[in-house]
């Protein structure tokens, strides 16, 4: 909402020293919010003119400028003529116009910027002759300004022009205008008339209401109106109040006066036409808004009802839409479709340049009605924006009569006698108002009367029979107060939010961080010092994406949601796995030169079902019935939280140092089990096929019981082609909830022995497919408890152990609780571990 | 030691005599000090202190002479023999300390070169902001309380006030799951659901923060993402009221932007609070005393989030005994806590997933 500082003046008293951001600072302290000032970016000499010569000189450039010597009267210090080079040709010797003399200052968009004395097409040009857009009056930039057609109405005006005085209070470009967003519950507010009650309450300064004029009382001659809403929406007739008057004899040529265009300006409107202007300029003043009808093209009574199946109405955007049987529509003689009510009309009925004759209709309808509307045709206008945030149905009456009494005054005519003013508006039940509750609410003192006093300032009746509680009823412009806090909300912002205290509730002491929030912190910084990056991606995917990851057409990975409305069309789905979208940042690093890299993200990812039933969407009165609530918080996609890692490139680089050593799948896998043992879990490994791995670099990696944590290895190559991923890039994906519920029992300790440890190597020779991971399960479960360690330190493939095969070698590290073991119980193990592999995976010892 | 001499030489007894030992003496001590490596002290040493050096040998004639005279040259041969091994462990020292000191100064390396063989890793700075967030109220005894972000529309709409045809429920644009008229899910559009939820499952008192990632459909610019972060605190209990929201506030931006920083409260509206204020933190770069501050715009202020008194009907919904109970709500972005607080200009680079990004902040915030 733009509010003009001067029309404000007009309505709230405002003192005269107050600027425009002194304005918008009273009015964000009562609950609007500030958008900026405005205006007053002109800055003197800007004075009037008379042009004495003018002549036409053509450039090469095929332009014909104007050479003009202007009477800028004594502005310019020399009384002398002002040279002026101007592009425009709207004008002539003789006429007033506005020139901005060097040294002045016209508004830019990002500020301003002064006018100084330049050389140009061979004349020194010495200001400048503005146009309506040079000086931020609008966007006319085709012509300057004369003032002679600007000033047509007010010949009194005209006729006291002298050149060299100054211009800046005659354009009124002493004007600030001070922008304010309305939040959705003071849709009043979207009038003057609203923003000077708000000025008003935050200053104490008095309040003219300019709905305050006197009305015609209803009739039964005026135009026949029939309300016939058979289908209210939730019991609330779409209109309660339909106000229509006539003026008949308007002369439609006529202009609106300067002054109403003026302030149509000022609030970021068009001027058009009289009739438009001043039911325009009425809804500004009074937020009611109105419509103006050609009344010689209405045929019978104005009826008021839904629409019918199969209707259509041309809007006056020029666009066909086709009605639903929840709009709400204005007809002419119930069949004729006029317009969709409050929200835009119809081409057919438009006031035009020949209208003699004008229905003026001032009505109120249901706020929901009027918003599905707009919503169900994508359909804003000034007029549904007032009606969905609730019109003050009291003021219908007024918007009728001032409309009707400004057409008359500047178009001409003459106002029907007839009134017409059907409905029944409801009174508004009065609330039940505990006057303690401001007090217990904020955590200030109001007294009493001060929080009856306050709520009568805003226009509430308050009955006070000297209890605890008063009976409020608020006025008919604030539909949005509805119950005790909505007043508190009153009393406390005209007092002011400035005042509240500063108090630190003192919490019952919680539990810190959860055992999952701690591992999830943990797994993250685990990751992150061992030179992985987090980073963080949209989790949105597109279809082809499955497919390119390799997935069987079959996989339940495929089983995702799609977004009805999704960001990109060509990403409409949630993704299922971290990697889905951390490869794709991936790929953005490399392509963005990066070449060593080593990511991580942990995200949710959505587990989709084909079966996924509608989540229901109960009513607020109260908490939902058990089996209602279990509906909704089971409907809700099961969304596990993965971490998911990639990497390519190298880990360590060529350099003095040695040279480089490639990421490879085994880093991946060795990610993954460090993942575990920070969090003191020993995840174990099997080898395994599955996209979009490798299908022979990839392993499962499981708890002890099996259960799959997750995934790591090398991606399969036609991964890497179809994604533009580097050759060999590695991944892994893990569940961070598998993790988090396998752990959090505390560990319980095992007693250190202090005997000497003994060590003693043992190469066996297996079958090249056969897993390491296996022969050690094997080695370690025949050494037994007293096996304090198992580590791998050589692989052999080679002519020793022969095709197809390959040697093992292990450092096996034992250790006894209560004694020293002798080399013959270390030998007698060792042959145990041995027996143990050969029994499992066929293990030889190698001699 | 030499044992006691049985062959008698008559001439080599003449070594003992006094200036013959001073002469040993002698030649000793100039070829310990002229010995210029450990090499050559050995030679010498072997020369003047092996079993054939003069000393060595007058030594052993000690044994041969009369006990008379045993015993004064005893003590001369005694004395000699030490001032000379004196002087070869000094030198032996001396010889071996430039050696240690050469090796040293051979042994130096430029340790400005350094391998990598360790990538350095890094955190997402969203998560480090968060984690702080959550850290800070976790110390005033709140509980962390977290959510799906594909949620019910009943929890992120209705139960919050947000009927079907409420304006505010326009305002969000928000993600809605296929078939949008029925599913009953969205994306979430604030953590709020989180709240309703805690609501649902517990009793009075609640102090929880509720951090977590939310969808709107905006398209991504330097200010705006469809994916942003946010942080939502909800207390009910006995006599909240928003003199407990501002002194929650006070002691959390004092935290999170320095000591001293304070909020302000101006009158808003959002259907889940009543009373509604926007939250307004004071300027922590300029404290509103520079007019050009790029911070605060020059205005001393900086828009921080939303907040009020949780509506009657959110608590209704949730279960909750509106006349026994009240609350607070509020709620702040960490993308925006991050951009003010670091000086982050363009949202692409907190989204894009650039490494150069988290890389420049390490693990800690
Ligand atoms: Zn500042």
């Amino acid at each position: 909402m733009r509010v003009p500082v001067e029309w404000l003046r007009e309505l709230a008293h405002v003192d005269s020293h107050v600027r425009g951001k002194d304005v918008s600072e009273t009015l964000v302290r009562v609950g609007l919010e500030d958008e900026g000032v405005h205006g007053g970016g002109v800055g003197g000499p800007l004075v009037i003119g008379r042009v004495l010569t003018l002549e036409p000189e053509p450039q090469r450039n095929g332009r014909t400028i104007n050479w003009c010597t202007v009477d800028v009267g004594q502005a310019n210090g020399t009384g002398e003529p002002q040279g002026i080079v101007c592009g425009a040709h709207n004008f002539g010797v003789g006429d007033h116009v506005v020139v901005v003399l060097p040294g002045g200052t016209l508004p830019t968009p990002d500020g301003s910027f002064q006018v100084t004395a330049r050389r140009t097409y061979g004349h020194v040009s010495a200001g400048m002759i503005c146009s309506e857009r040079e000086l931020g009056l609008g966007d006319d930039h085709t012509g300057i300004i004369v003032l002679e057609h600007r000033l047509a109405d007010e010949p009194d005006v005209l006729a006291a022009l002298v050149p060299g005085e100054d211009a800046i209070a005659l354009l009124g470009l002493d004007h600030e205008v001070v922008e304010v967003t309305v939040t959705p519950d003071r849709g009043y507010c979207l009038s003057m008339r609203g923003i000077a009650r708000e000025y008003a309450l935050a200053t104490g300064a008095p309040f003219d209401d300019p709905a305050g004029i006197p009305v015609a009382a209803r009739n039964d001659s005026g135009y026949a109106v029939r309300l016939a809403d058979e289908a209210p929406i939730r019991g609330r007739a779409g209109c309660d109040r339909f106000v229509a008057r006539v003026v008949r004899g308007v002369d439609a040529s006529s202009a609106s006066p300067s002054w109403m265009r003026r302030r149509l300006i000022d609030v970021g409107m068009r001027p058009i036409s009289l009739a438009v202007d001043v039911t325009n300029y009425v809804m500004m003043l009074l937020g009611q808004p109105l419509h103006a009808y050609d009344l010689d093209s209405l045929s019978g009574e104005i009826v008021v009802r839904r629409a019918r199946a199969g209707e259509r109405l041309t809007t006056l955007d020029g666009v066909e839409r086709h009605l639903d049987g929840e709009d709400l529509l204005i007809t002419d003689g119930g069949d004729v479709v006029l317009g969709l009510a409050g929200v835009m009309g119809g081409a057919s009925s438009e006031v035009s340049s020949t209208t003699r004759n004008v229905l003026v209709e001032a009505a109120h309808f249901d706020a929901v009605t009027v918003a599905r509307t707009s919503r169900r045709h994508r359909l804003v206008s000034e007029a549904s924006k007032r009606f969905e945030r609730g019109v003050d149905p009291a003021v219908a009456d007024r918007a009728a009569q001032l409309a009707c009494d400004l057409l008359v005054r500047y178009g001409g005519g003459t106002l029907d006698d007839g009134v017409t003013d059907v409905g029944e508006v409801a009174r508004r039940d009065a609330i039940a108002f505990d006057v303690g509750l401001p007090t217990a609410y904020v955590g200030l003192e109001y007294p009493r009367g001060e929080v009856v006093a306050t709520l009568r300032a805003v226009g509430c009746e308050v009955v006070d029979r000297e209890g605890q509680v008063v009976d409020v009823r608020p006025p008919t412009w604030r539909p949005d107060l509805v119950d005790g806090p909505d007043l508190v909300e009153e009393v406390a912002r005209v007092r002011g939010y400035a005042e509240i205290p500063s108090v630190l509730p003192r919490a019952v002491g919680g539990r810190g961080l959860t055992h999952g929030q701690r591992v999830r912190r943990l797994v993250a910084q685990t990751l992150a010092q061992q030179g992985l990056v987090e980073v963080l991606s949209y989790p949105f995917v597109g279809d082809e994406l499955f497919d390119r990851l390799g997935y069987a057409v079959d996989d339940p990975r495929r089983n995702t949601v799609r977004l009805a409305n999704p960001l990109q069309d060509e990403a409409p789905l949630m993704r299922t796995s971290v990697l889905d979208t951390l490869l794709d940042t991936l790929r953005r690093n490399v392509a963005r030169g990066a070449r060593d890299l080593a990511l991580y993200e942990i995200g949710l990812v959505t587990v989709g079902r084909p079966d996924q039933p509608p989540v229901p969407i109960p009513g607020v009165e109260g908490r939902p019935a058990d089996d209602v609530l279990a509906s909704i918080l089971d409907g809700v996609p099961v969304q596990p939280r993965h971490v998911a890692l990639a990497a390519a490139g190298d880990a360590v680089p060529a350099g003095p140092w040695g040279d480089a050593q490639r990421v490879e799948a085994s880093d991946a896998v060795a990610w993954a089990v460090e993942l575990g043992r920070a969090l003191g879990l020993e995840l174990l490994l099997r080898n395994h096929s599955r996209a979009p791995f490798h299908p022979g670099r990839c392993a499962v990696v499981t708890l002890a019981d099996g259960t799959v944590v997750g995934h790591a290895g090398e991606l399969h190559p036609k991964v890497v082609g179809a994604l533009g991923l580097p050759a060999r890039t590695v991944a892994a994906e893990l569940d961070v909830d598998v993790l988090v519920a396998a752990t959090g029992t505390p560990v319980q300790a095992r007693p250190l022995s202090t005997y000497p440890v003994a060590h003693t190597d043992l190469a066996v020779v297996v079958d090249d497919g056969v897993p390491a991971a296996d022969v050690a399960a094997a080695l370690g479960g025949g050494a037994g408890p007293q096996l304090e360690s198992l580590t791998l330190f050589d692989v052999y493939r080679g002519d020793q152990v022969g095709e197809g095969r390959k040697s093992l070698a292990y450092r096996l590290t034992f250790r006894a609780e209560d004694r020293t073991l002798t080399t013959d119980e270390v030998s007698a193990l060792r042959d145990s571990a041995m027996r143990a592999a050969a029994e499992a995976v066929g293990a030889v010892q190698r001699a | 030691m030499s044992g006691p001499n049985t062959s008698y030489d008559p001439v080599e007894v003449a070594a003992l005599d006094p200036q013959a030992v001073d002469d040993a003496v002698s030649a000793a001590l100039v070829a310990a000090s002229s010995a210029g490596t450990l090499d050559e002290l050995r030679a010498a040493r072997s020369a003047h202190q092996g079993d054939r050096s003069a000393l060595a040998l007058a030594n052993r004639e000690i044994g041969a002479l009369p006990p008379s005279a045993k015993a004064e040259a005893g003590k001369r041969v005694g004395q000699a023999r030490g001032r000379v091994a004196a002087a070869f462990a000094a030198r032996q020292a001396e010889l071996e300390a430039e050696r240690d000191e050469r090796i040293l100064t051979e042994e130096a390396v430029d340790l400005t070169v350094v391998p990598p063989r360790r990538r350095v890793g890094a955190r997402h700075p969203i998560s480090l902001v968060t984690e702080r967030v959550e850290d800070i109220f976790v110390g005033l005894g709140w509980e962390i309380a977290e959510g799906p972000e594909l949620e019910s529309e009943w929890l992120n709409f209705d139960a919050l006030n947000l009927g079907p045809d409420h304006p505010a429920r326009q305002m969000q644009d928000t993600f809605f799951v296929e078939p949008a008229d029925r599913s009953g899910l969205v994306l979430r559009t604030h953590t709020s659901p989180v709240q309703v939820r805690t609501m649902l499952d517990r009793e009075p008192p609640i102090y929880v923060l509720c951090p977590g990632k939310v969808f709107r459909t905006d398209e991504l610019d330097a200010t705006h993402t469809p994916v942003f972060h946010q942080f939502e605190g909800l207390v009910v209990d006995e006599g909240i009221t928003m003199a407990h929201l501002k002194g929650s506030l006070d002691v959390f931006v004092a935290m999170l932007f320095g000591a001293g920083t304070v909020t302000r409260l101006r009158p808003s509206y959002f259907p889940f609070t009543e009373p509604s204020a926007e939250i307004d933190c004071q300027c922590w770069i300029c404290s509103g005393t520079d007019d050009s501050c790029r911070t605060c715009r020059g205005t001393g202020w900086i828009e921080v989030g939303g907040s009020g008194m949780v509506n009657r009907r959110v608590l209704t919904a949730s279960g909750i005994d509106p006349d026994h109970y009240t609350g607070f709500a509020f709620g702040l972005g960490i993308e925006r806590s991050l951009m003010l607080r670091h000086g982050v200009a363009d949202m692409h680079d907190i989204v894009e997933g650039d490494v150069r990004f988290s890389t420049q902040f390490g693990m800690e915030i």
